[in-house]
Parts: structure tokens; sequence; C-alpha cells
């Protein structure tokens, strides 16, 4: 079965619409309180913007000041010969190593760049695809083998940030590929 | 990230000192504290209508349901837990809460099916093979409904929030599979060199 680009693109706008629809009717068969639970889940929301915002502002200050010092194209230039090897942006080299780190951070720099270049841009498509791909690797392994005191952790680091690489291969190439 | 962090910015205030636009750093640096404020404004809207619509799925059951449909495909990757434990329930609802885009509701599974794995471990201060295949399979990222990705491209001004779905798809198959191989390749590589 091959899906074509436009396929997949008309199909993902309605993902969302046919996911909440059927969460609802579900709901409502299994007599969940789906307002007051909303409500529920909303406050979240309000405390999970509230978590991000310093790690925001971390992130938009250090990243805001690395571009309009010029540095960044200094990185640019130095980086250049891998940089056309895979045809990723500088930005988004960053972006896959700050994911594998932290999580908020990682968000707050992929907002960062939708901001400067708009998600629409080829950078903030290849952003979206890359933190949806990927994972804070070490940041799982250091909480979840700390939870139960293992501290040899023997292959899973290797193992987790090959699979990074290849989620950065992979998003760079299909990226390129639906979206000319 | 500390180090990334004073990388940055340490590097960005010598080269605009080197090329003579030392005021930039200030400018930059306020200016995008705003943005960042102005931004996590924004996120409260989409964040908690979408964690809003996550915890009426949550208490519907449908990590429930999603872990009893993926239990065929991922027996066979922890052949080392016996039949029946509760280990394996917890990697599947943790799993399953992943895939749905329910962040939150996974790290309780995740950290019980650490418990579960513990119990099983012969060398408690060593990840047992099991942990390691869960924990390939967790940090690859099976994501099936990318839904906070598209609210954050929505709530940014994208004309279509939702296209790069088909994309996301692609880019966490090819590394959920690489996972598995790459944690395969090194259970069998050990499996040979350490004979007990």
């Amino acid at each position: 079965m091959i899906m074509t680009v436009e396929m997949m693109n008309s199909g993902a706008s309605w993902v969302l619409p046919i996911l909440i629809f059927l969460v609802f009717v579900y709901a409502n068969i299994k007599k969940v309180n789906i307002f007051e639970n909303f409500v529920e889940g909303a406050k979240d929301g309000l405390l999970m913007a509230a978590r991000l915002l310093p790690y925001l502002i971390g992130i938009y200050v250090a990243v805001g000041i690395f571009r309009e010092s010029g540095a960044i194209d200094i990185l640019v230039n130095l980086l250049s010969p891998i940089l056309s090897l895979v045809k990723a942006p500088a930005e988004v080299l960053f972006l896959s190593i700050v994911r594998s780190l932290s999580g908020p951070a990682a968000l707050g720099m992929m907002l960062e760049i939708f901001d400067t270049h708009g998600p629409d841009s080829f950078i903030g498509r290849l952003a979206s695809t890359l933190i949806g791909s990927t994972d804070t690797t070490f940041y799982i392994i250091a909480v979840y083998f700390g939870s139960v005191g293992v501290r040899k952790t023997r292959y899973s680091i290797p193992v987790g940030l090959f699979a990074d690489f290849v989620s950065f291969l992979a998003s760079v190439y299909i990226v390129r590929k639906m979206f000319k | 990230m500390n180090q990334i962090f004073a990388f940055l910015i340490l590097s960005g205030i010598l080269v605009a000192s080197i090329n003579g636009r030392v005021d930039v750093v200030v400018s930059s640096a306020i200016s995008s504290a705003e943005a960042a404020v102005e931004r996590a404004i924004s996120l409260i809207a989409v964040v908690s209508l979408w964690l809003g619509i996550a915890r009426v799925a949550e208490k519907a059951g449908l990590i429930g349901a999603m872990s009893r449909a993926i239990a065929p495909f991922f027996r066979w990757l922890f052949p080392s837990i016996p039949e029946g434990h509760p280990a394996l329930g917890c990697i599947l609802m943790n799993l399953s809460a992943n895939m749905l885009g329910f962040g939150n509701a996974a790290t309780p599974f995740g950290l019980k099916a650490m418990q579960e794995l513990q119990s099983l471990n012969e060398q408690p201060d060593t990840a047992s093979e099991a942990m390691c295949t869960f924990l390939a399979v967790n940090t690859s990222s099976v994501t099936l409904v990318p839904a906070t990705l598209v609210a954050l491209r929505a709530s940014a001004g994208s004309r279509n929030p939702s296209e790069i779905v088909g994309a996301v798809l692609f880019a966490t198959t090819c590394s959920t599979m690489a996972a598995i191989a790459g944690d395969y390749v090194m259970r069998m590589a050990n499996k040979k060199f350490v004979k007990r």
C-alpha cells in the first residue's frame, strides 16, 4: 500500500477532530462526567504552562543572544560541511541535541523556531517532526533507572542515542520528501 | 543542558563584542524574554484545551483499551517476563499512554513498570534485559497522535497545523524499529560475551 503525500496531508487534518469525537462518544457511553474532567485537566494545562515559563525565558534569551550577535552564523559556517551532508539547518541540529536532555527546553527551542521562522517553514516543519518523533532519552533513562536504584544501565544509552539519530535522519528525509 | 545554555550566552556576548555590537546583547535578551512570556500565555490556551480532552479520554478508560489492542505486538518483545506478570501490564499502559500523546499519564505507569521489572531482576544494581528493551522502546517515542504538537503549531499560527502528522509517524516508526533492532543486537552480543 502506497500512501501519497496528498492523502497523508488531507487525512492528517481529520485525525484530531475524529479523535476528539471518539473520545467524547466513548466517555459518554462509559458515563464519565465529561465537563468536570475536562475542567480538571485544563487546570493541569494552566500549571504546565506556568512550569514551562522559566524554561521558555531561559531558552528564548539564550537563543536570541546567540542569533542576534551573529554567533550562529559562525557556527553555521563551521558546521556547513556536516550540515550540507545531511541537509539540515544548524538550529535543528542544536534542537536534536537539546531534545535528548530536557523536554521543556526542547519545546521552548521549537517554539522559538516557530516564532522566528514560522511553523510552516521548512525548518519549522522539521523541528515539529523531530520533536514529535523523539523523546528525552537521557532524562527518561536517568529517572526510570534512578527510581529503582539501578546504576549500571548497560547498553541503554547507546541504543537510545542510536534511535534518536535514526529519528533525526528520518525526519530530515521525510520532511524534504513531503513538503517541496 | 547547563553547558549548552552557558555556551549560547557566552559565545553570543563574545561574538557581539568582537563585531562591535555589544548593545545587541541586552536588547535581544529583553525582546526574547518578552517573546517568551507572550508565548507562554498563548500556551495556556492550547495546553489547557488539550489536557482537558486528554483527561476525559483517560477517565473513560481509553488507555486501557489501547493497551489491550497493542498487547499481542509487544508480548514477544519481552521474553524474560513470565506470562501474566503485572510488569507487562504496566509496560503496555505506559506505551499506550505515550502513543495517545498523554505524556503526563505515562510516567506513573512507567515508574510502576520499572518497580515490577526490578522485582524480577536478579542483580538489583544492574539493568535487566527487559528493562533495557522497555526503555529502548520508550525513549524512541512511539507516537500515534502527536496532539500537543499539533496544538502548539496551531497556536503559533500554522495554516495547517496537522500537516506534520504523517511525517511524525514515519520518523517515529523508523526510530522505534531502530531501537528494537539495536536493543536486540546488543542483547544477543552481550549473551555471547557474558556466559554465566
